[in-house]
C-alpha cells in the first residue's frame, strides 16, 4: 500500500514559513492499492489532495475518525465531491442518539458552508461504524472508539502483510490504567499492536499535558510508550499544536528520544511524507 | 488477553477514583475489577486477586436476608441487572472473608455502549452501619 500525509497538524491550520517543513494543513493521510482510494480525514489537506486525485479514480472512500472541526473542514472543499462521475463514501463513528448522516449535514448547510449534501451531483454513501470489521477492496479495516471527547475511532488498515493504525486524535493516558504496562486496559492497543507503521496523537510536551488533561491529546512521551507498548515497528507522531514552528517540534522530539533506546524509529509526521508498505 | 472496549476501560477508570465500593463486570458477570473501598469491605484485594471468574467469585459471599435465610442469586441486583439490562437495587447481608457480617445496599446499572452494546454492569455498595 501507498501512504501520503496530506495535513497532520491538529486543531487549526497553521501555515507560514516558520511551518513548512512539518505543514500546516490538519489531518488528512491517503492510503491506495491501485484504484482503491482511502482518506483518513478531511481536515484541510484535503482540498489540496482533492486537486491532485488521479482522474481515473472514481470511487472514493473518506474515513472519519470524528467530527470535530480539524478533521472535517476540508469537506465541502474536496473537488471530487462535485464531479458527477465520481462515488464518494463518508464512514465515520456512530453516536449514541444522531445519526452520522444529520451530523454530516450540519457541516454541509448554512451557516458553515452554502453547499447541502442534497446539492452534490451524487449524495456520498454514509456509513457509520462503531468496533467494526469490514473490506474495501482488498485493504481489512477494523474501526474501534478511543479517548477523546465524543464519539471518536481509530482505524487498523490491513493489506496482505502490511498494517498501519491511525489514531490521530487520543489521549492513551486517560483511557489506561497503569499506563504504560497494561495492554489489556490501555485504550487503542488492539488498533495500534504490533503494525508497521502507527500514526498517533503526539500534540503536547509532558509539562502542556498536565495542564490539558481531559482535552483528549497525548504528551509525545505517552505515545513513544504506547508504540512501545504496543511493539509498533515504525511510528509517526501526528496532530502537532498549532502554535509549535518546526524548530520547536524537532526540539520537543529530540528531547523526548534523548538517551532512550527504542526498538522503534520515531518521527515527526511531516505533510508530503509518503511510505510504501 | 485481548484489550478491553473503551467503555469498560474508562468504566474502571471511573471506579477506581470513587470513595464508593464498586464492582465492574463482564456481561457473563465475571469480575472485571472492584476498588480500593470495595477491598475494605469484603477483605479481598485486587492486587492479589486480578479480574475473577463469576463461578469463583460468586461462591466467596453468601448473602442472606434480614431472617437469615439466604438469597438465591437471581434476587441480587448485579445478577438481575445482567439479566434484565436496567438498574437494581437491593439490600442484603454478607460475611466478608474475615468473617464479619456486614449489611450493604447495593445499587447496580448496565453498561449499555453506542450502537446498544451490551458490555456489563457495574455495581456500587453501600455499607449500613449496624
Amino acid at each position: 500500500m501507498k501512504v501520503k500525509v496530506w495535513g497532520c497538524r491538529g486543531s487549526l491550520p497553521s501555515p507560514g514559513p516558520e511551518n513548512n517543513f512539518y505543514g500546516g494543513n490538519t489531518s488528512c493521510v491517503e492510503v491506495t492499492d491501485g484504484e482503491t482510494f482511502l482518506i483518513l480525514d478531511a481536515g484541510s489537506g484535503i482540498q489540496r489532495l482533492g486537486r491532485f486525485i488521479d482522474r481515473n479514480i472514481k470511487e472514493i472512500h473518506i474515513l472519519l475518525t470524528h467530527l470535530h472541526i480539524d478533521h472535517t473542514m476540508g469537506m465541502g472543499f474536496f473537488l471530487p465531491l462535485y464531479d458527477p462521475s465520481v462515488k464518494v463514501h463518508f464512514w465515520g463513528p456512530s453516536s449514541s442518539v444522531t445519526p452520522l448522516l444529520q451530523r454530516l449535514r450540519k457541516f454541509f448547510s448554512p451557516p458553515m458552508f452554502p453547499v447541502r449534501l442534497a446539492d452534490l451531483p451524487n449524495h456520498p454513501e454514509v456509513h457509520e461504524l462503531t468496533y467494526d470489521d469490514f473490506y474495501i477492496g482488498n485493504f481489512h479495516i477494523h474501526s474501534e472508539y478511543v479517548c477523546h471527547p465524543g464519539p471518536t475511532l481509530g482505524f487498523r488498515i490491513r493489506l496482505g502483510d502490511s498494517t498501519i493504525a491511525y489514531i490521530p486524535d487520543h489521549e492513551v493516558r486517560l483511557g489506561s490504567t497503569n499506563f504504560p504496562n497494561d495492554p489489556e486496559w490501555t485504550s487503542g492497543f488492539e488498533l495500534a499492536k504490533k503494525v508497521d507503521l502507527l500514526f498517533h496523537d503526539g500534540g503536547y510536551t509532558s509539562s502542556e499535558y498536565d495542564q490539558k488533561v481531559g482535552w483528549g491529546h497525548s504528551a509525545v512521551q505517552d505515545s513513544i510508550e504506547f508504540g512501545a507498548l504496543c511493539q509498533v515497528k515504525r511510528m509517526a507522531i501526528f496532530h502537532h499544536e498549532p502554535n509549535n514552528t518546526d524548530e520547536q517540534l524537532d526540539a520537543i522530539l529530540a528531547d523526548r528520544l534523548e538517551g532512550r533506546n527504542l526498538s522503534f524509529p520515531v518521527e515527526l509526521c511531516r505533510e508530503g511524507a509518503e511510505y510504501f508498505l | 488477553m485481548p484489550a478491553q472496549p473503551l467503555e469498560l476501560i474508562l468504566g474502571r477508570q471511573f471506579v477506581d477514583t470513587l470513595s464508593l465500593p464498586a464492582f465492574l463486570v463482564d456481561p457473563e458477570g465475571n469480575l472485571l475489577f472492584y476498588n480500593e473501598p470495595a477491598e475494605v469491605i469484603f477483605g479481598l484485594n485486587f492486587g492479589e486477586t486480578g479480574g475473577m471468574r463469576v463461578e469463583e467469585w460468586a461462591t466467596m459471599f453468601t448473602p442472606y436476608d434480614d431472617q437469615g435465610n439466604p438469597l438465591p442469586p437471581e434476587e441480587l441486583p448485579l445478577v438481575k441487572t445482567l439479566q434484565d439490562l436496567k438498574p437494581n437495587s437491593g439490600s442484603f447481608y454478607i460475611h466478608s472473608l474475615t468473617g464479619k457480617e456486614i449489611h450493604i445496599e447495593v445499587t447496580s446499572f448496565p453498561i449499555i455502549a453506542r450502537q446498544d452494546r451490551f458490555l456489563g454492569a457495574m455495581a456500587i455498595f453501600w455499607k449500613i452501619d449496624p
